[in-house]
């Protein structure tokens, strides 16, 4: 039997040595508890294979009646379906094809440029647009969850004031009378706040209403902002400007306490940037090339023999922290000093007072060695004075103008938010705030709790918002009218860079929605203007001179304006740039004050707390934790032992004068003596979705303390329980070499040629075949000639977690939220999950290690041979097909999956009634009912349609002449090259890659996938079992500094550390009882 | 103790157990001929539409070619339904007051569609892709019967999975040659038209043209049956 990923195998067992069982998931498999013990060797939690509700007699006999009626159904009823073809049909439309149309996704003001799919006038699906510099075509998971925000049944469908449904007719009416009144006195008393903006046209028009009216004023918030590096750039260069970091130039990094691959609206760029500085390539041959020089290969990875180092030191856990080849732990007051004292060792100063002295000394030298190479990145949410630090080292280091670049700043108010809401605050209190707009935002919700948003807003007389949503400022408002979806209308938004983008809708808007530009074309005096006609004549006086239909033409089409990026900056530091801190320079803050330290920061998932009604992103496994919709308080293990804390229990957390209680998570990585709260949750006035999720740990955050802040109290309430949804216990493989970490000096002594001639399938005869429990593929070799053989291969080298993966395919495949309920019992239904490891002790572990988890579709699959039904089979391309129609529901096949991949619809979890969300499932895939099994296809819909395509140009060539074929072969390969699953579309970081594992381009050479097949760190996850699995993954590989030994976290105290290893983490042990 | 069973009870027992056999291979044999019925798969009826439409009138009577109205059914798994403005297109010239035409008329004035009844509807988990049926020079007919002779749609085929399976194990009686050779010049000529041609008749040696068809596509019959081509 001709296998080609035998090759594979067989490359991998001389290739790396496996590196064993040292690898956890979770502080239970570390210490190997009775409860892990049973999780691992169950198929699902306890719970979840069992029927736990109450069954009553009334309840079964509905159930059996049910059953039974709807087993005669079929055969009998015939019901009717109709055919509704358009009266006019619309050009370009395809019936049964998508169409894609270029737009933006806005967050936090900025864009990030995306194609929307469109199925016969709705759009279905979310993919980065290839020409924006914020997407390259890769897109996160907020983005890829904006579809289902589109659809949510519970968007504001009219005006309401207080609470009542009115027209728009109706709020105009009021509207226009106010604004009569108020042209009287220049508009003394009205007020406008938005969120970060950076629109062209909203400003302008904005700008134009300050005009109309000089005395009203703009005011800027959002909860998570910029301000640290607003301020620190001003610090340093006496002027705001935007810092553009060049990753894909950059050989060492410094990262301040940043998490520039998840946070910020460049994070999607940056991943790219620093990814394509991750990647190691023999380029096909085994052999890392001396220097890195990139061979000119068409369709494949150039070879590459360096990576990028990285150190990062950081308070809250990030990603860049675990995919920095370096970390320091430490609080985050301490960063400051630390970020002082780097500059001190690169000025020459002497730091040896420093604890981390060594570790500085070692660095320092590291990245003054990589002059002009390097660059210091400041956190997103760290003091402006860590900032004006950073902007200093980048100058030192020579990374200005290098790997760094200074734009001119792209938002509109480059002054402080929190300043801006605070002196709106003061002046609705001061009575002198007669009216005021609120654009967008939840500030009631979300401001700082010391400012008191809600008193001071109900004195105004005269109270409006826009919104998406009906939200807790929505309730004491007296207006609220709702806000159109970004593909409902039009727009326009800038990047992180500056680049622009018109924004064009999908689809008219589902309710009596408007845009911001519609209200506020309205107040300035032009009602009744569509907002297309506003964008077009914004831009006619933006446009090159020329063509203005070519213009707007093309900037739709592309989805960029181009040369819209902002202009650079060169900029010189202040001599005062970098004021000396107080007192006390070196040494770590915090002794002052007493109690523990609180870190603020936004939930990866539903952020701040706008998505808190889309459920795909409260059920989305959060990158680090692994817990669903909740959100929690993090403590050490250390401090959790300190305080007697196990998971799940709930603390009172008392700061800055309020209360909140709060669930508690113990994640190894959290510095000691420091909580980190995620904001977001404990949403009040929001749908189904959001209601009672999580806590609002905005209660506890003054202005005084945005993101850290000492003397948080913590109380341990006795008895409560809360139990989380977490997912990382879930779905274990038994321990044997699932994954593989190995650093680049080990992986330079292992790499070594591949086999003559590997891609080029064998008979099994006359080769050692690996002994299987599972039977051959029963068709003849001949029939597996010119068919495609699809394969993947995922990098965990570059994967950083993000998990945009795992909401574009939930999107594309049509995957059903479960809730938190059923997540609790295992029962989450994402065909592709991350699974992540730790190494070493629990106190200061190394990871997590992110290895994504689909089905490996192997060639010899276990599932397929005990399914009764034949339900689950082998396509002659390598897959391994589910068809529902034929599943029964035995779950055998999820039993016998090594790596429990496979999910059941336990219950009916697809929404087959709500009809808003018929509109957001992908036409191309079944929506499966309860009973059925289910799980990863390689997104068979895309190559189904591909092959068909390509058969089609063949069929349609194959007697053509020669030049004709050529052609063809040249579509073809485009073609091939189109062809991605989901996951890895939505990949900013390029670590998933899809393809035809036999397929040969025109010019001869292999897709990359079928490259990577032969890096010497390519290997199968449990091929001890003989599965021959088509996935296979790309060994992580560290780029340790020689200077300063291995990989391990170091702790801001290090006896702590050692004191934490001393024992085993029993503390939360009993959380799983 | 008195036998409870009277001793002809034996021959009753035999008797019965003998024609249980019959009536459990009845019912095998109704089940069978059932699901496979007109009554279950609606072969040979008639369906009730908003607008009488004639098939045979329009292709065999007019000439009309299929995808004037099934307009993408070569670049799309759907076929294509066409819109009010095709019908428009001759009916606000001709016939322009007929009764008949009158849901037409009504669709095209208030812009409301019309809603045409589905005759050939597989179930929602299948998923039929015309395009690739008829580049590949499966005809209409093969599915749909002699269109141009239905006065008014009716199914010829049951639509049910064996059915498909049946040309998916052996699709050679199907395929029409779209490339030919021209008999005056000897060139190669490329026939795009072929799948839409009602009155193709197939000659003797279809057979084996077409598996020579099948070897030149590349018709993989393997594939052909694997569950994930319809499946999805």
């Amino acid at each position: 039997m001709s296998c080609p990923s035998k090759h594979v195998e067989a490359k991998e067992d001389a290739a790396l040595p496996a590196t064993g069982r040292e690898f956890w998931r979770s502080l239970d498999e570390l210490s190997q508890t009775p409860q892990f013990q049973e999780a691992l060797h169950r198929e699902y939690p306890r719970g979840a294979s069992e029927w736990m509700d109450d069954v009553s007699r009334r309840n079964f006999l509905k159930l059996m009646s049910a059953s039974l009626a709807l087993a005669g159904v079929y055969g009998c009823a015939r019901p009717e379906e109709y055919i509704v073809p358009y009266v006019v049909p619309p050009e370009d439309q395809i019936p049964g094809k998508p169409l894609f149309y270029a737009t933006a996704f806005p967050m936090g003001g900025y864009g990030l440029g995306v194609l929307a799919e469109q199925h016969m006038g709705r759009p279905t699906k979310i993919e980065g647009n290839p020409d924006h510099p914020a997407s390259l075509g890769a897109t996160d998971a907020h983005a890829q969850a904006s579809i289902l925000s589109l659809y949510d049944p519970e968007h504001p469908e009219t005006p309401k004031e207080a609470g009542e449904i009115r027209t728009w007719t109706r709020f105009f009416e009021v509207l226009r009378k106010e604004l009569d009144a108020k042209q009287q006195t220049g508009g003394a008393g009205l007020r406008i706040l938005t969120e970060t903006v950076t629109s062209p046209t909203l400003i302008s028009q904005i700008q134009a209403l300050l005009k109309q009216f000089p005395e009203a004023r703009w005011h800027h918030y959002e909860p998570a902002c910029f301000d640290g590096a607003r301020a620190g750039a001003v610090q340093a260069f006496g002027r705001p400007v935007n810092t553009i970091y060049r990753f894909d130039l950059a050989e060492r990094i410094l990262s301040l306490d940043s998490d520039f691959l998840l946070l910020g609206p460049a994070s999607v760029r940056y991943n790219r940037d620093y990814a394509n500085q991750r990647r190691v390539r023999t380029g096909g041959t085994g052999i890392l090339p001396v220097v890195s020089s990139p061979q000119e290969q068409k369709h494949g990875q150039d070879a590459r023999a360096t990576m990028s180092r990285t150190y990062a030191a950081q308070s809250a856990p990030t990603i860049t922290g675990t995919m920095a080849d370096h970390r320091l732990t430490m609080a985050a007051d301490e960063v400051e000093p630390f970020a002082r004292a780097v500059l001190a060792q690169v000025n020459g100063q002497s730091v040896l007072d420093h604890p981390h002295a060594s570790f500085i000394q070692a660095m320092v030298a590291d990245l003054l060695e990589h002059k002009g190479r390097s660059l210091v990145v400041a956190g997103e949410y760290t003091s402006p004075a860590v900032h004006a630090i950073a902007h200093a080292l980048n100058g030192a280091l020579g990374a200005v103008g290098e790997t760094v670049v200074y734009t001119e700043p792209v938002e509109v108010h480059p002054d402080a938010q929190l300043d801006s809401l605070k002196s709106l605050v003061n002046d609705m209190n001061g009575g002198s705030v007669d009216m005021l707009l609120v654009l967008g935002g939840n500030p009631i919700f979300a401001a700082p709790a010391d400012l008191k948003f809600r008193e001071a807003y109900e004195k105004v007389r005269l109270r409006i918002q826009q919104s998406l949503y009906y939200d807790e400022t929505s309730f004491h408002t007296h207006w609220h009218v709702p806000e159109s979806h970004y593909l409902e209308t039009w727009s326009d938004i800038r990047a992180f860079d500056g680049t622009m983008t018109i924004m064009q809708p999908l689809i008219q808007p589902l309710h009596q929605s408007r845009s911001q530009h519609e209200l506020l074309a309205f107040m300035l005096g032009f009602p009744d203007v569509s907002a297309r006609e506003i964008i077009r004549e914004a831009w006619r006086s933006r446009a090159p001179q020329g063509d203005f239909e070519a213009f707007w033409m093309r900037a739709l089409e592309k989805g960029v304006v181009e040369g819209s990026a902002a202009p650079v900056v060169s900029v010189t530091l202040q001599p005062n740039a970098v004021a000396p801190a107080a007192q006390n320079d070196l040494s770590p803050a915090g002794a002052a004050v007493s109690g523990y330290e609180v870190i603020f920061r936004p939930d990866p998932a539903v952020w701040d707390g706008r998505f808190a009604n889309n459920g795909w992103l409260h059920e989305l496994p959060r990158p680090l934790t692994k817990l669903t919709w909740d959100n929690v308080a993090i403590f050490s293990p250390g401090t959790a032992r300190e305080l007697e804390l196990e998971n799940e229990n709930v603390v009172e957390l008392a700061y800055a004068g309020a209360t909140v209680e709060a669930p508690v998570w113990i994640m190894p990585g959290q510095p000691e003596k420091s909580v980190t709260v995620l904001l977001g949750g404990g949403r009040t006035v929001v749908g189904a979705v959001g209601k009672g999720v999580g806590f609002n740990a905005y209660l506890i955050r003054p202005s005084s303390a945005m993101w850290h802040g000492r003397g948080l109290g913590v109380k341990k309430l006795e008895g409560r329980h809360y139990p989380l949804a977490c997912t990382q216990p879930h779905q274990m493989l038994e321990g044997r070499d699932h994954l593989r970490v190995h650093t680049l000096e080990e992986f330079k002594h292992i790499a070594g040629p591949p086999e003559e001639d590997p891609l080029v399938p064998e008979p099994a005869h006359g080769k050692t075949v690996h002994l299987s429990f599972y039977p051959d593929r029963p068709e003849p070799d001949e029939w597996l000639i010119g068919t495609h053989q699809w394969g993947m291969a995922i990098d965990q080298n570059v994967c950083t977690g993000c998990s945009a993966c795992v909401i574009a395919c939930q999107a594309e495949n049509n995957i059903p939220v479960v809730g938190k309920d059923q997540v609790i019992k295992g029962r989450e239904m994402h065909w592709l999950r991350i699974d992540t490891y730790y190494r070493g002790e629990a106190g200061a572990p190394e990871g997590p290690y992110f290895q994504p988890m689909l089905c490996q579709h192997c060639e010899k699959a276990p599932c397929e041979v005990v399914c009764p039904v034949e339900a689950t089979s082998h396509s002659i391309e390598g897959i391994n097909e589910m068809t529902y129609n034929r599943c029964i529901g035995t779950r055998y096949c999820s039993n016998n999956c090594p790596y429990k991949v496979r999910r059941f619809n336990f219950l009916q979890y697809a929404d087959i009634k709500t009809p808003t969300l018929q509109l957001v499932h992908n036409p191309d895939v079944t929506v499966r009912q309860r009973g059925v099994m289910e799980k990863c296809t390689y997104c068979i819909q895309r190559i189904n349609s591909t092959r068909r395509e390509i058969k089609i140009l063949r069929g349609d060539a194959v007697d053509a002449p020669a030049e004709v074929q050529d052609d063809v072969k040249l579509l073809v390969d485009r073609l091939m090259d189109r062809l991605q699953t989901a996951c890895q579309q939505a990949c900013p970081t390029e670590a998933i890659v899809f393809g035809d594992i036999v397929y040969e381009y025109a010019n001869g050479h292999n897709m990359t996938v079928t490259q990577l097949k032969t890096e010497p760190h390519n290997y199968g996850v449990l091929t001890e079992l003989n599965t021959n699995p088509r996935t296979t993954y790309l060994a992580r590989l560290a780029n340790p500094n020689p200077a300063l030994g291995g990989l391990n976290d170091t702790s801001a105290d290090d006896a702590s550390v050692e004191d934490t290893s001393a024992e085993k983490p029993t503390a939360h042990d009993a959380a799983r009882e | 103790m008195a036998q409870i069973f009277h001793p002809s009870i034996n021959t009753l027992a035999k008797a019965s157990i003998f024609g249980a056999i019959f009536i459990v291979g009845f019912a095998g044999w109704f089940i069978w001929e059932f699901s496979r019925s007109p009554y279950v798969t609606q072969v040979n009826v008639p369906r009730e539409q908003p607008v009488q439409f004639s098939h045979e009138h329009h292709v065999a009577g007019l000439g009309i070619d299929c995808r004037y109205c099934h307009t993408t059914v070569e670049k799309s798994g759907f076929a294509g339904m066409p819109a009010t403005k095709t019908c428009m297109t001759c009916h606000s010239q001709i016939w322009t007051n007929a009764e008949l035409l009158e849901p037409v008329r009504a669709s095209w004035r208030t812009g409301e569609p019309i809603r045409w009844t589905r005759v050939h509807d597989v179930a929602d988990f299948v998923h039929f892709p015309h395009d690739i049926h008829v580049n590949r020079g499966v005809s209409c007919v093969s599915c749909h019967g002699q269109v141009n002779e239905m006065p008014l749609m009716w199914k010829t085929e049951s639509l049910q999975m064996e059915w498909c399976l049946d040309c998916h194990r052996n699709p050679a009686p199907h395929l029409r040659e779209k490339w030919s050779k021209d008999p005056a010049t000897g060139e190669q000529r490329f026939d795009r038209d072929v799948a839409f041609n009602m009155n193709w008749h197939p000659s003797v040696d279809q057979t084996e043209r077409g598996q020579v068809l099948m070897k030149k596509y590349n018709i993989n019959t393997y594939q052909l049956t694997n569950c994930s081509i319809c499946h999805y």
